[in-house]
This record gives C-alpha cells, structure tokens and sequence, in this order.
C-alpha cells in the first residue's frame, strides 16, 4: 500500500475511483448496445480521449500549479490553421510542425510571462490570449477554408501503428513524460508545492514564478501537438476549428479529478477523464441518444466525479 | 491648543459616566481575553488605554463596537443598562471606532463616504440630494476645521485626511464616544499636530475619546485619564497627572500568561552570520544595523509594527531591499528567498499556516519543500531517500503524527510548527529567523520550540527571535535589539535584559509631535 501511494501519490483512491467508473460505463454499454464492444470502436473511442488529453494534458500542470489556461483552444486553432497554411504553401509537413509547435509555444511564453512579470491573473491573463490568438486565427484565415494535406502527415491522426491509432501512442509518450515530470523531479514536486500554496512555496525558497512560466509554456506546445493531430484527423482547418474543444478539455480535467485550485490531481486522472468522457458521448451515440442531451449528461457526470471525489477525502480525513 | 491643561476641569468621579462597563469577560478556547474588567468613559475626557500586545485592547475595543459580546458583565450607558450585540447597538449608543484600517469605500468620493448608505434625499423624487449632501459634509468637516472638497475620492486622499474623514463620518452619525486605535502609527508629525487639534476640539464639545497608544509622549500630552490592561485585566486607572512612564511601563510588563523558558546554556559565540548594515526597504524599515553570531539567539523586539517582521522578510529575500546591505555569513545575498535559502537561511514565518505551510499537502511534503535542491542536486526526486529524510526529521523534532503522509491540516498548531522548522533543518540551514514562533500553540509546546532554538544554537547556528512576548526576550537570548518605527531603538545585553527596559526603548523616545 505505500508502494503504491509512494508511486501514485494522493490520487491512489481518486483513480480507483475513475478506473471503477470507467469499468460501470463500459459494462452498462457493453450491455445495451450492439456496437460497443468492436475493437474498432473501442479504438475509435480512445482515439478520441487522446485528442482531448493532448489538448488537456499543458492544461493539468497549469492547474496543478495553480494557475489556469482558457487559451488552450485557441491556441490550438492558431497553431492549426498556421500549420495548415504553410504546409499549402510549401507541401511540406515538416515546416508546417515546426510552425504550429513555435507558434503555440510562444503563445505559451506570452502567457507565462503574463502571468509571472506582469502578474496579471492567471484567468484574466489567458483569456485575452484566448481572444487575441482567436483574432489573429480570424485575421489569417480571412473566413476561409484549407483542406487537404499529405497523406504522410494525415498518419498522426488518422493512422494506426500495430493495430492502435497513433494518436494513442502519442497520448501514452506524453503520459509517461508528463508522469516522469510531475513524480520523479523536483520540479514536479515543486508544481504541486506551488499549487498548494504559492505563498509558502515561495517562503520555501521555491523558484515560483520560473515553474509558472514552464508549465504556461509547456501548455503552449501541448496546444501545438494537439493541433497538429487535430488537423490531421480532421484533415481541414478553419478558424472555428478549436473553440468547440475547449469546454470539454475543462471538463475531461475536472472528471480527471485535477482541482481547479491548484495542487491537487494528476495527469493520469486526466487520462481517466478523457477517457470517461469520450465512452460517455460514444455510448450515447450508440445508443441513438439526442446530441442535444449529451452536454446535460456530460454536466452530471462531471458533477458525480467531483462530489465521489470529495466524499471519499472527507471520508478519509474523518478516518484519519 | 492643547487639549492637556484642562484636565482640572475635568469630569470628577460625581459626575455620571457617558459609558461604563463593570466586570466585563470575555473567553475564548483557551484564552482569557477579557477578565473582569471595569472601567468608566467621561464625557469630554480623552481616556488613554495601554497595555502589551495581547493585553486585551484590542478585544476590549471589540467589546464596545459590538464585534464580540461580553460573556459576562455588564455594559451601562448613561446610567442604563446597556447590550451591545452587533456593531448597530453601538453606533445606536454614539459609539464610533477609528480602526486602523480604514473602512472608506476607494471610488466614492469624501460626501458619498460620509452619507454612505443614509444619504440625503429630495422630499418626492426620493432620490439622492447630491447638493444637500456635499453641503452638509462640508459643514461637518467645516466643524473639524478641514476644507477639503467634499466631491475628491477616498483613493486620492492621504492616510491623514482619511482618518479625518473617518472622524467627520462618525461625528455625522453623532458619535459621542469615538475610539481610536493608534491613530498616529502611520502618520507624520504634522498630521498628527492637526489630528490633536481636532481631538481637543471633540473633547471641548463634550464627546469622548478613548485612544489606544504606544507614545508615551502622547500619552501624557494628550491624555486626561489613563488605564493600563494586562494578561486580560485592568491593572489600574488613574488620573493622567497621578502617574509617570516607568511607573505605567512597570504596570503594564510582568505578564504572567504563557511558559517562561529558562535558557540552559551558553556555548561560545561564533563568527558573524548576518551583518545587516543600514538596511532600508520600502515596508518602513528605516536604517536597521544589526549582527548575529552563530552561536547566540538574538532577540528583535518593540510592538506590533515597529518593522521586526518587515526586517526579516528584507533579510530572507521576500521584500526588495531599498538601501542598506545584507550580508549573510560574510556574502552579500541578493535575488529573493530562493537565494537566501540556499546560502543557509531559514525564516519560520509569523503566519503559519498562510506562510510556512502547505496544510493541504502531508506531512512529508512540507518537510522537504526547502531542501529538494540539497537532497537531490541533480533535479531527480528519489522516493525512498525522501522517506527516509522525512522520517529522520520527525524523529528529531518528535513530531506527533501517526505517518509522514498525514496532511498537516489534521495536525495541532505545536506540530506544525515543528514541520515549518523541520523544513529548514532538512535544509541545512545555519541561520534561523523565528518570527513569533510561539503563536497560537500550548504550554508545552512553547518550551519545546525553545529547547529546539537552544538545541540548534548549540550545534553551531545563529538564531534570531522576533517575540511580542517580551518574557521570551528576556529569557531566551543573549542580547537583544529594540525596534521603535521602523529603527533600532536601543541595544540590550544580556544582563540589562528586562521587560522595563525592553518596553522602555520601545515607547519612549522621541514621539510624533509634540502636541504643544
């Protein structure tokens, strides 16, 4: 038990709590429906998880610092639809990585700097970079479309590898180096302190505002990955193309377990909850469900993560 | 003006208090705040009320503003008994309280702030009559002799003229007992001359005054009567012209609350560890020389203000250093906690648990938040070494926790204090900072947290105390150094060490205005 709680932290009963879940989701529509347990499916569904982690995974380890990130989405869209117009432009992927990964990744250190040298809040902050990298998407793409890319490129989201898709590989290489990141350095550790209370982190002679910057940034070129697999799932971009992705990255974080206050949840908890809420709305698709019923039942289910979640601390904290 | 040379003509005991509490408690777990105490407020009297930090003005002011309600006792106004459960009792009795913090509301501007909430309005439209208003807030202030423009906003006055204000403010809800807490701590001289001037004026006018202060020069130029508080009770009351500074400082020391911790030994003292030279910053730390050795505890005394907790944070790197030099163990340091922290400062923080601790995160976690840089240089976090440090550090220290992975929030305010100094031990620091170590903990805990003090001094490292508690001074170090607004007021050996003499540097001295 404390091998595991020494590997898995905090989160060890908020995990198993997600992993019972998402074990309930998928008997119940293994039960009631006919197509869930194809393999091509349940590919289908992970697939989709991954893109939401990707997008999620920057986002956790703003808020495991305490801070928060609306830019996400918008990042992405910039970042997409830039990628996009330079692989129109010179037919090569390559250029058009390096463009979205730079142009996501500064957009990061903007926040970053935002929030550390200006001390802006972080909410305040990014959600003028939400706008600002919105308007620029507007500027560029001046309502247009671009559509059509390599096939070589449409592989990292479309393609499968050993029968898996690739985006999963993806969403497992950044689990494992985000997992490495956030338990087995100090500057991890020190994301977490930060997050609990920045004030005494600080007083602790914790370098708070250099890992602020990091993970704002590190936020930035997850958007910029996310993108690219966006786009090349999609195999489209349009300046419209991230802004519905935003709501549910929030809401994947928080079925995850991650707080919105900082200092507590985990990259694999957001794992579970993309997971969670991509067999969610797939077993609502098989189920012939009302597309307009999915965001009511996406809204409780966040709210049943949350109170599981604080059922079982208060439980704990009693006990102890 | 001034207000002193008529205290002959002043309120005898035949005739009938404005206010007057009689045995008034008040209890909270674990604390006496109040302790039968009884005292009586004349009209046109300014009545002085002294006493340590943690004496009980602060709760007695509470008491009359309706903040907390007496557990016993008995509150008579004019002859009348009075309760005085919320703070609209009070203002209903003329009770008015100048806090030190000031309540204006920043965007409104001086009329709204006076009327705020009972503004003027026209007879049929009930709307706001915004020139009734100014003209009648001109007329208050008018009556202070202030002629500020009524329409300027509370964020573009000064801290005077917002006290000022404050005062129109009360008198406008026809306060007739105004009480003030410190009024002069952050204002200059010639604020203060005027804000004297206006206190002289209210008395003449039959309102009372009741003001809480450290200058004894105020004291006794602008007092009519005095009361001394200590430990919760009423030392005594007496007339301003019946008692003199040492004798109200030797009523107000002698506190009898809380351990006195005798210090065991006395190792040889070291080389310099801190050298701080003309340190100036701008929290109001005016020119501070001080140096501490390894191998003493050295106490950084004076009241609740004076710049002790802002020179710690100056030295620690949390506040910018405005002139003046910092040397740490013959370095000069610059660039913020981070770099204090690891030329082997620690500062135990005089908020705990806003400060020094992260109560959501266990036990472990805080204990190693300093030192991560020193257990593992190379930015790998090892699990099973960082067990085993926290294990040996609760050990040391005998932190009373079932595991290091319990959060700290479930664990006793002694503990956790601990923790906040285990965090630097783990951090191999050699010059602690305790900043009121002993607040909010018991008995017992308190004589352990000085045992550590002694435990770590002997081993080598230098300590500096900042306490309120001015036995904890005099019995824990070996010297000590005085702070009064913002400076050193005065040096003490060892053997000069006493509360009259620590008090004594602390409040007298050359005081705000002379009111003359």
């Amino acid at each position: 038990m404390t091998a595991l709680r020494d590997r898995f932290g905090d989160e060890a009963v908020a995990f198993a709590l997600r992993l019972l879940l998402i074990a309930a989701v998928g008997v119940a529509l293994a039960v009631f429906t006919e197509g869930f347990l194809s393999a091509a499916n349940i590919l289908n569904v992970l697939r989709q998880a991954s893109l939401i982690f990707l997008l999620a995974s920057g986002l956790t380890l703003v808020l495991l610092a305490g801070g928060f990130d609306l830019s996400v989405a918008s990042n992405l869209t910039l970042a997409a639809c830039l990628a996009a117009g330079v692989m129109q432009a010179t037919g090569s992927p390559t250029f058009g990585a390096l463009t979205a990964l730079g142009c996501s990744t500064v957009a990061g250190i903007a926040n970053g700097l935002a929030v550390t040298l200006l001390r802006l809040p972080p909410f305040l902050a990014t959600y003028g970079t939400l706008w600002i990298l919105q308007g620029l998407a507007f500027q560029y793409m001046g309502g247009n479309e671009i559509y059509g890319f390599p096939a070589g490129f449409r592989q990292l989201g479309t393609g499968f590898l050993w029968g898996v898709p690739v985006p999963v590989y993806l969403m497992a290489m950044v689990l494992v180096l985000g997992t490495l990141l956030t338990r087995k350095l100090n500057i991890g550790y020190e994301i977490y302190a930060i997050g609990a209370n920045p004030v005494a982190a600080r007083l602790s002679g914790i370098p708070v505002r250099r890992r602020q910057l990091l993970v704002y940034t590190l936020s930035g070129l997850m958007a910029g990955v996310a993108a690219l697999v966006y786009l090349a799932r999609v195999n489209s971009a349009d300046s419209g193309i991230g802004e519905p992705l935003l709501l549910p990255v929030i809401a994947a974080i928080l079925i995850g377990g991650t707080s919105l206050f900082g200092g507590v949840g985990s990259l694999l908890g957001t794992v579970a909850g993309a997971i969670i809420l991509s067999l969610v709305i797939n077993g609502m698709n098989l189920l012939n469900v009302r597309s307009t019923w999915q965001p009511l039942v996406v809204g409780a289910v966040l709210l049943v993560a949350v109170l599981a979640d604080l059922a079982s601390r208060g439980r704990r904290e009693r006990i102890g | 003006m001034p207000p002193s040379a008529n205290a002959a003509a002043h309120p005898t005991a035949s005739a009938q208090p404005l206010l007057e509490l009689r045995g008034v408690s008040k209890t909270f777990p674990g604390v006496r705040a109040l302790d039968d105490v009884s005292m009586q407020i004349f009209p046109g009297e300014v009545h002085m009320l002294l006493g340590e930090n943690g004496a009980g003005k602060s709760s007695l002011i509470k008491v009359l503003y309706g903040a907390y309600s007496a557990d016993s006792g008995e509150i008579v106004c004019e002859g009348r008994p009075v309760e005085i459960r919320e703070p609209a009792d009070a203002r209903r009795l003329g009770i008015a309280v100048i806090f030190q913090e000031f309540s204006l509301v920043p965007f409104l501007d001086i009329a709204q702030n006076i009327y705020l909430g009972r503004e003027p309005r026209r007879a049929l439209t009930r709307l706001v009559d915004r020139a009734r208003m100014h003209a009648d807030a001109r007329e208050k202030l008018a009556a202070l002799e202030l002629d500020y423009d009524t329409r300027t906003l509370a964020s573009d006055l000064g801290i005077a003229q917002q006290q000022m204000v404050e005062i129109a403010k009360a008198l406008s809800q026809d306060a007739r007992i105004l009480v003030m807490d410190e009024p002069t701590a952050s204002i200059s001289d010639r604020e203060a001359d005027a804000l004297f001037r206006v206190i002289g004026r209210l008395r003449a006018a039959g309102v009372a005054i009741v003001y809480i202060s450290h200058r004894m020069k105020e004291v006794f130029a602008l007092g009519d009567r005095i009361t001394v508080l200590r430990d919760g009770r009423r030392v005594a009351s007496m007339g301003a012209r019946e008692t003199t500074p040492d004798a109200l400082i030797g009523m107000m020391v002698g506190r009898t609350v809380g351990t006195v911790y005798e210090r065991q030994r006395f190792p040889a003292v070291g080389d310099v560890a801190l050298e701080v030279r003309r340190l100036t910053t701008g929290t109001g730390v005016k020119g501070v020389d001080l140096v501490v050795r390894s191998g003493e505890i050295v106490g950084l005394s004076g009241l609740v203000g004076a710049g002790r907790t802002e020179v710690a944070r100056a030295v620690f790197g949390a506040d910018p250093v405005t002139g003046g030099e910092v040397r740490i163990f013959g370095e000069h340091v610059r660039g913020g906690p981070e770099r204090a922290a690891r030329h082997g400062v620690g500062l135990i923080p005089e908020n705990r648990k806003q400060e020094g601790l992260a109560l959501l995160r266990s036990v472990r976690d805080n204990l190693l938040a300093a030192s991560l840089w020193r257990l593992f240089p190379s930015g790998w976090f090892r699990a099973p070494v960082a067990r085993r440090k926290a294990k040996e550090m609760i050990d040391a220290l005998r932190i009373a926790t079932p595991d290091a992975d319990r959060r700290v929030r479930m664990l006793s305010g002694g503990n956790q204090q601990k923790i906040v100094i285990g965090k630097w031990l783990a951090a191999g620091c050699r010059l602690f900072i305790f900043d009121e170590p002993t607040r909010g903990i018991d008995v017992g805990a308190k004589s352990e947290v000085f045992a550590l003090m002694e435990a770590l001094m002997e081993k080598g490292a230098a300590v500096l105390l900042i306490s309120s508690e001015l036995t904890e001074i005099v019995h824990v170090c070996d010297r000590a150094y005085v702070m009064r607004e913002g400076r050193i007021a005065g040096e003490l050996p060892r053997d000069e060490l006493s509360e009259q003499k620590i008090l004594r540097l602390a409040m007298h001295g050359e005081s705000k205005a002379e009111p003359a």
